[in-house]
């Protein structure tokens, strides 16, 4: 499928979702209540069929934290990249996907980790690399480590 | 001037001035002699431990393969047991989460035991110095290190030159008034 159907078909399913440049992946800004739901569809769908989520980063934009989600199918051989925000930062909330992408599981864990987004209805939401009495999440902007961090 | 390596000059080496300081120390003609026949023996036989944590493994693996032969020095059979090792080339970034790790392995080696950091990681934390949470700084500040090997990562030539080093060091070294010192140490506590 052609970059500008896949465009159509999520504009279909999410209207208010916005389009951002990019040269390499189509690109959306998914608002949070609707991304699981969306998740769902286009996994399903016969000509979407997004089933392999190969990239789950966390992000820290400043003003906002999120995640962003590559999507594959091996079916049609289409990539796809969704960007999901929350503008609270101190309790940053957004759902989980981990029951449509079973992968999802240790991924979002690794973002819990260390940008500190906690995911509705994970199953098992713990960090996975750090210690678990560790204070803060290290890969905001706003971490501070006075110890171990030498500034430049 | 004492220590000979095969194949490389004395004055080919840098770093002449800090081993002659050992020298200083001085020590008697016998035990000079004997000390020479064990020194001879150890530092034809450094056993490494199977121990690398990144890229710099990889060149440390190159230096041990056919083409470079770390074995022409003796220092050829990587040991699976800190028991059996004789020096532990830190190979890579250490972690807070692997420093003790690394202090524990470097605890269960038997004495004499020697340290070499490879690479700029394990000399100062190399590319992790700023703005890391999570690289120790230098692998000194957890185990006492002999020679440093520069490079990110070092060509396995400059670990070859690395390992000259350590023989050159251990060549310099009375095992048998270390053990001695060692063992009047003991009792004294």
């Amino acid at each position: 499928m052609t970059n500008e159907n896949i465009q159509k078909k999520i504009l279909e399913l999410v209207p208010e979702a916005t389009e951002t440049a990019n040269k390499q992946y189509p690109t959306f800004i998914i608002p949070a209540e609707k991304f699981h739901s969306l998740c769902e569809k286009i996994k399903q769908s016969e000509d979407l069929a997004f089933d392999y989520l190969f990239c789950l980063s966390g992000m820290d934009w400043g003003d906002s934290l999120g995640v962003v989600y590559h999507l594959f199918s091996t079916k049609h051989e289409h990539t796809v990249a969704l960007k999901v925000k929350t503008a609270d930062r101190n309790n940053p909330e957004l759902d989980t996907i981990c029951d449509i992408w079973k992968t999802a599981d240790f991924l979002e864990r690794e973002v819990f980790d260390l940008f500190g987004i906690k995911f509705r209805n994970h199953p098992d939401l713990r960090r996975i690399f750090l210690e678990e009495n560790w204070n803060g999440h290290p890969l905001r902007k706003d971490y501070v480590d006075e110890i171990n961090i030498v500034e430049r | 001037m004492g220590v000979k390596i095969k194949s490389m000059k004395y004055n080919d080496f840098k770093d002449n001035e800090d081993l002659e300081l050992i020298d200083k120390s001085g020590g008697n003609i016998l035990l000079t002699t004997i000390d020479g026949i064990l020194n001879w023996g150890r530092s034809n036989s450094i056993w490494p431990l199977t121990f690398a944590t990144s890229c710099c493994g990889i060149e440390m693996m190159a230096a041990g393969a056919a083409r470079h032969d770390f074995a022409r020095f003796g220092i050829e059979v990587y040991r699976a047991s800190p028991r059996q090792a004789d020096v532990i080339v830190v190979a890579g970034t250490i972690t807070n989460k692997m420093a003790p790790v690394l202090k524990r392995l470097y605890d269960q080696m038997s004495e004499p035991k020697y340290v070499i950091a490879m690479g700029a990681c394990a000399i100062s934390g190399g590319p992790f110095f700023y703005n890391s949470y999570h690289v120790v700084k230098g692998v000194e500040h957890i185990i006492p290190v002999d020679v440093y090997v520069p490079g990110c990562p070092p060509r396995p030539e400059a670990l070859l030159y690395g390992v000259m080093q350590l023989q050159r060091k251990l060549k310099k070294e009375s095992f048998i008034k270390r053990s001695f010192n060692k063992r009047k140490w003991k009792y004294e506590m």
